[in-house]
């Protein structure tokens, strides 16, 4: 009896790998969204199963105008760093093609380290067999439309549907 | 440690990855790509060559830089080597773990 114990014991401490991941991009902001396309596309170099749901902002990530445009906000953002390391005055963030200018110069230091633009980045993901999905309830409130979205999104699906695709033991949902 | 493979003691850390790139023949990549479940072919080749070449040049290995090797495109690549690929394929390259996240 013991032993048998014993046993279960040690099959549960046995490392259970990660099997598929559920990343969900509810922002717009440049960093948020390379945070779900960097973690996703990581995953799909693992052999991981993964699908990244877009919902609200989010949605922007996706869309054929706005994809290639993210900005990083310049004002509220604590983190923000005069070039240098000075802090960064947040009037100054306010001015006219100040956030412009800084989200430009943060996407042309991301493509210096081979981070691909936003459009590419997808592309990479499904090429892996990553998943692409759109939130219905949020494109229905944007008023988009399929077609206003990128080819690599594979479906416009319900919060339902999405739990759905998450069945199994050894999945991960990760809120970005 | 050493191990041997394809009949060769080849020196290589606990996860498999080659220690020394100079220790690489064919036959040694063979040897590990069967046991990655990959079974080469020329096309493997000619990638396992763009791959040694940019390491040995000291650049960083992303799967977007394979995409645009010329020698494949992403898909390809994630195609030839299923799972992993880009472990997969450094490993068989007898070139280190890469460090990169994209």
């Amino acid at each position: 009896m013991e032993k048998e114990l014993k046993e279960q014991v040690a099959v549960k401490e046995v490392k259970e790998p990660l099997k598929k991941l559920l990343l969900i991009c509810s922002k717009a902001n440049l960093e948020d969204v390379y945070a779900a396309l960097v973690m996703g596309n990581g995953a799909v170099m693992e052999g991981i199963e993964t699908k990244i749901f877009f919902t609200f902002f989010g949605l922007d990530a996706i869309t054929k105008k706005t994809m290639n445009k993210l900005h990083t906000a310049t004002t509220g953002n604590p983190g923000m760093r005069m070039p240098g390391g000075l802090p960064f005055p947040t009037m100054l963030g306010g001015l006219p093609g100040v956030e412009a200018g800084v989200s430009a110069m943060m996407r042309k230091q991301m493509d210096a380290l081979d981070i691909p633009p936003v459009d590419e980045f997808l592309e990479l993901i499904t090429a892996g067999g990553g998943e692409i999905y759109a939130c219905k309830l949020a494109m229905d409130m944007f008023k988009l439309t399929k077609e206003d979205l990128h080819d690599e999104v594979n479906d416009v699906i319900t919060v339902g549907q999405l739990y759905e695709m998450c069945d199994g033991p050894g999945v991960q949902i990760v809120f970005t | 440690m050493d191990k041997l493979i394809a009949g060769v003691n080849v020196d290589v850390n606990e996860e498999g990855y080659m220690n020394d790139a100079s220790q690489w023949t064919k036959e040694v990549a063979e040897g590990i790509a069967a046991e990655e479940g990959v079974e080469l072919t020329d096309k493997h080749f000619e990638l396992i060559e763009f791959i040694r070449n940019k390491v040995a040049n000291g650049e960083t290995l992303t799967i977007r830089g394979i995409g645009k090797s010329g020698v494949v495109n992403a898909k390809e690549f994630y195609a030839m080597f299923p799972g992993a690929p880009l472990k997969k394929a450094t490993k068989i390259s007898g070139v280190p773990k890469p460090t990169s996240c994209i």
